[in-house]
């Protein structure tokens, strides 16, 4: 699994400095754009993972429409376009503080529970498969979930109703 | 009557009862009742005397054998066979010598009235008497003590019962005269209803508890009768009451510690009769019986107003006169008397009276007859001779009582309190109708006797009697005395007998002589002395009566007081009656004679002794008229030394312990209220009020800042909560 | 296990956007990088146990891209609100509940 390690770790960075960047860069555009970049790498990883529907998912429903969504708010908010020292607010620290601090929680905890567990040879997930799943044991989450977007676009249009 | 004799003390007690509650509301102020009360007990006790003669004597008792529980006799503890044969050959001696004098030869040693053929070993008597009639009820038991309430009836207590009632009786009568219109007329009569249910209570007793409740209850009336008119003369009458009180109260001391030491000496038992016969039985050691006989004898040191503490006798003649015949004639002075009459057993024993030679309770006697009947010469009160004289005669019957004498003591008893109450009332009519309230012989009489025949007459006969003139009862009774002092051994006693009938009959003159010879003088000049009403002179009159007679009863060959007074405890112990000797007989009456004489040519014929009382007499007059400065001793060195430090000590004690002790605690108190105020209150507790509000109020102003209304910066706290719970979950 | 720790990476990241940032913009972006961190979690999760559950892990990452989607709808639709209201996005401006 050598290739799965190297691909894996060449995602894994990409999406770590991007990710940092999305929540350090001075330039609002630039985050919006090191989000795109993260969101990629997440779908790479559900390809390493063997979730070849998601991943493709992943990147029509986030980037294509997500992101578009955040570029549209940002022009529609008048973001300040350029660099910006103003985009941190004064408990940065604070957050450094608990990032780290969840972050090394977790990391024990993950160590603690999962150690050095392998992911085992699994075949590609078949898209007719997932589809059998949502429409046929999950259906009712799958009609929740649309009722949800279905609420959530009247919401929107409602709140943002200019009147 | 006899096994109810207990009604007699319940009559007296109603009718305390009865004038206390109604006798305001009595037209006469409570007197009614208290006569009415006084005769059902004088009827009472009369039915009781009458009882007591009819009935049959059946116990027999042997001299010298102790009838005790089981029944068979221990001997008496002391040689009786010796004792007796010798005192029968005197008898025989007597008898041979004297027959022809005597009426009728009486053989030796053997008891007139009812008599047995002498059974019983050689040489001891053996008599058959009335037998005590004996009630007992339980009062308590407590496991260990068993105590009882009881009356025992024999020939003294229907004796006692019958004069004690008769005098009581005549009082009452007399005092419905005598204290008429006075302010406590009532109290006066419930005062006197209970003495004499005192007195018959410690008469009936057949146990010390009950005769010590009785004795008390006596001293208690006699307080408040002596000082009746605590009111009048400044202090004199209250100080005469708490005099009396006070030396009776010493000598009670002794009564109790005589009682508790008997109760555990005959066995845990109160009850007279077996403390007699564990005495005679010799159950008891002799340091513990002269132990308790010499603790009894203070008390009737006490009561009976013996040398030393008789001083208490003459200053209780403050107290109303009917009073003084009463208490201090006939009835509560002879409780000491009639205590060691009762329990002679144990001071037969004790004592060791048929011993002969001298013994403490003969001791005191003899020194009391002589000092008081000195001390009676020198009296200008005529109620003070009086009282000496019956301190005189109290120590008569108690060296009676020493000597052996004991039916003659009982028997002096009895005729002393018809004369001397007589007396006393005597001069109570004169004070009421001839001397206008005096009794100072010396500055407000003379001559009443053409003015108070009565008076007189009755007073003139009570005194030959009192002086052993025959055949008065006076003569009857001190012969016997005399008599026995001589057989039994104390010759010395028999002489000082007669030495002390002299004195009586020559102060005895003095006192009528100043009374109703001569010159009227004071009082009797001014204030038209006159007879004093019937209610007054009958009572005189009929006590006269009974001095001329009473002592006919013990006349030899009558001798009917002393069959009706045997007692098995007196006679098992071996007392003796001694018959009647010419020679003693004649000794007394020339004494008493001539005791008149002297006085007669004194005062009438004015015959003066080389020794006179501002001459070489003087230290002895300065000595008796101070009463021997035994009060000075009493009262200015005991009583002081004792009250001053005390009173002193006790003063000091309150100003400055007691004192100190409350103020001290009132400034502590303020002290105490001040520091709570300004400490524990304005600073503690109103800081702590304060500042839980001032807390609040910084806390509140601190942590408002948290809340900034950024919800980022509540995301940032609710998350790194989240970490740091989730952090000890983990951990934990 | 490295894609759990990748996950766990990007959560804190995330975390660290949300509390950090001033614009209300990107505080939905640093939102969005701690949703997608979790369906990594579920798939990875998923795909360590076999087959079935990976589709079933696959399944609920669906869901939640979904429900990530409406709810950057609204957030934005809330943010311009907050924009014509204030003409500024701001999130330390809006502080009306302070106290």
């Amino acid at each position: 699994m050598l290739g799965q390690q190297i691909a894996f770790g060449i995602l894994a960075l990409v999406m770590g400095v991007s990710a940092l960047r999305v929540v350090t860069a001075k330039n609002v555009v630039h985050a919006a754009l090191y989000l795109v970049l993260v969101l990629s790498g997440v779908a790479g990883i559900f390809i390493l993972l063997a979730a070849e529907f998601l991943a493709i998912v992943q990147i029509l429903v986030y980037i294509g429409a997500i992101v578009v969504l955040f570029l549209f708010g940002i022009m529609l908010t008048r973001a300040p376009i350029g660099r910006s020292n103003e985009l941190d607010n004064d408990q940065r620290w604070a957050g450094v503080l608990v990032g780290l601090g969840l972050f090394g929680l977790l990391a024990a905890i993950l160590y603690n529970g999962f150690g050095r567990t392998k992911l085992p040879e699994s075949e590609v997930a078949r898209s007719g498969d997932v589809g059998l799943a949502i429409f046929q044991t999950y259906v009712i989450p799958f009609e929740v979930i649309s009722v949800l977007l279905l609420a959530a676009l009247v919401g929107a249009v409602v709140i943002a109703r200019r009147d | 009557m006899l096994e109810n004799i207990w009604l007699i003390p319940a009559v007296t007690a109603a009718s305390f009862f009865l004038i206390i509650f109604f006798g305001k509301r009595d037209p006469n102020k409570g007197a009614t009742i208290g006569i009415l009360a006084l005769g059902l007990a004088f009827a009472f006790s009369t039915i009781a005397v009458v009882q007591w003669i009819g009935r049959p004597a059946t116990q027999e008792v042997e001299a010298g054998h102790v009838v005790d529980g089981d029944g068979h006799g221990e001997d008496g503890g002391y040689d009786a066979d010796g004792e007796h044969s010798e005192t029968e050959g005197d008898h025989a001696e007597d008898e041979e010598e004297h027959s022809a004098g005597v009426g009728g030869g009486v053989a030796p040693g053997v008891l007139r009235g009812a008599v047995e053929a002498g059974g019983g070993e050689e040489g001891h008597h053996s008599y058959t008497i009335r037998s005590s009639v004996e009630r007992r009820w339980e009062w308590f038991n407590n496991g260990q003590i068993k105590v009882e309430a009881g009356t025992s009836v024999d020939g003294l207590t229907v004796a006692l019962c019958f004069v004690v009632s008769m005098i009581s009786l005549l009082v009452h009568i007399f005092s419905f005269s005598y204290m008429h219109g006075d302010e406590r007329f009532t109290h006066y009569y419930a005062a006197l209803s209970l003495f004499t249910t005192g007195m018959f209570v410690l008469v009936t007793a057949s146990n010390t508890l009950q005769a010590l409740f009785g004795w008390e209850l006596m001293g208690l009336c006699s307080f408040m009768l002596i000082g009746h008119w605590w009111d009048r003369d400044g202090n004199k009458n209250s100080n005469a009451a708490l005099k009396a009180f006070f030396t009776t109260r010493t000598g009670d001391v002794g009564l109790l510690v005589g009682i508790s030491i008997l109760f555990f000496a005959a066995g845990e038992t109160f009850d007279i009769q077996a403390t007699n016969n564990a005495a005679l039985s010799g159950s008891i050691s002799k340091g513990v019986l002269v132990a308790g006989a010499g603790a009894l004898l203070v008390a009737v040191i006490g009561k009976s107003a013996q040398f030393p503490l008789h001083t208490w006798l003459p200053d209780a003649m403050a107290g109303p006169t009917p009073v003084s015949a009463l208490i201090h004639a006939a009835t509560m002075v002879v409780a000491g008397v009639y205590l060691i009459a009762r329990l002679y057993g144990v001071f037969w024993e004790a004592f060791d009276i048929p011993g002969g030679g001298w013994n403490p309770i003969a001791v005191v006697g003899a020194i009391t007859i002589i000092i008081a009947a000195a001390l009676a010469f020198v009296q200008r009160d005529i109620k003070k001779v009086l009282a000496y004289s019956t301190v005189s005669q109290l120590g008569f019957m108690v060296m009676a009582l020493g000597v052996g004498a004991w039916t003659a003591a009982i028997f002096h008893l009895f005729t002393h309190a018809f004369f001397k109450a007589c007396l006393f009332l005597g001069a109570g009519s004169i004070s009421h109708s001839g001397s206008h309230h005096s009794f100072d012989m010396i500055s407000d009489m003379g001559g009443l006797k053409d003015k108070m025949p009565w008076t007189y007459r009755t007073f003139l006969v009570a005194t030959l009697a009192l002086a052993g003139v025959p055949p008065l009862a006076g003569f009857w009774s001190k012969d016997e005395i005399l008599v026995g002092a001589g057989e039994n051994g104390y010759q010395a006693f028999l002489v000082i007998g007669l030495i002390g009938a002299f004195m009586t009959a020559a102060y005895m003159t003095r006192c009528v002589y100043l009374t109703f010879f001569g010159e009227a003088r004071g009082a009797a000049a001014h204030h038209h002395p006159h007879e004093s009403p019937p209610l007054i002179v009958v009572p005189l009159q009929i006590l006269a009566v009974f001095s001329v007679f009473a002592g006919l009863l013990n006349a030899p060959g009558i001798l009917k007081f002393t069959e009706w007074t045997d007692n098995q405890t007196v006679l098992s112990a071996g007392m003796e009656h001694h018959s009647f000797i010419p020679v003693t007989a004649a000794l007394s009456v020339a004494v008493g004679l001539g005791g008149i004489a002297t006085a007669f040519l004194y005062y009438w014929r004015g015959l003066r002794f080389p020794i006179t009382a501002e001459g070489a007499g003087k230290p002895v007059y300065k000595l008796l008229s101070n009463k021997y400065y035994l009060d000075a001793l009493y009262e200015g060195v005991i009583v002081k030394g004792i009250r001053e430090p005390i009173s002193r000590g006790a003063y000091w004690f309150n100003q400055k312990v007691l004192d100190g002790v409350v103020n001290g605690a009132g400034v502590a108190a303020r002290g105490l209220a001040k520091f709570v105020y300004e400490i524990v209150d304005q600073k503690g507790v109103d800081g702590l009020v304060n500042g839980a509000g001032l807390a609040s109020e910084g806390s509140g102003s601190l942590l408002r800042h948290i809340q900034t209304g950024r919800v980022q910066q509540y995301a940032a706290l609710m998350l790194g909560a989240v970490g740091v719970f989730a952090l000890a979950l983990v951990l934990l | 296990m490295q894609f759990l720790l990748l996950a766990a990476f990007l959560f804190c990241v995330g975390v660290y956007g949300v509390l950090a940032r001033k614009n209300a913009v990107l505080v939905l972006m640093s939102i969005e990088l701690i949703l997608n961190s979790v369906n990594i979690n579920l798939v990875a999760l998923g795909a360590y146990r076999g087959y079935e559950e990976a589709i079933i892990g696959q399944v609920f990452a669906l869901f939640t891209i979904a429900v990530a989607a409406a709810e950057v709808g609204i957030g934005l639709a809330i943010v311009l609100l907050i924009y014509r209201n204030r003409a500024d996005i701001d999130l330390t401006q809006v502080d009306l509940m302070k106290g």
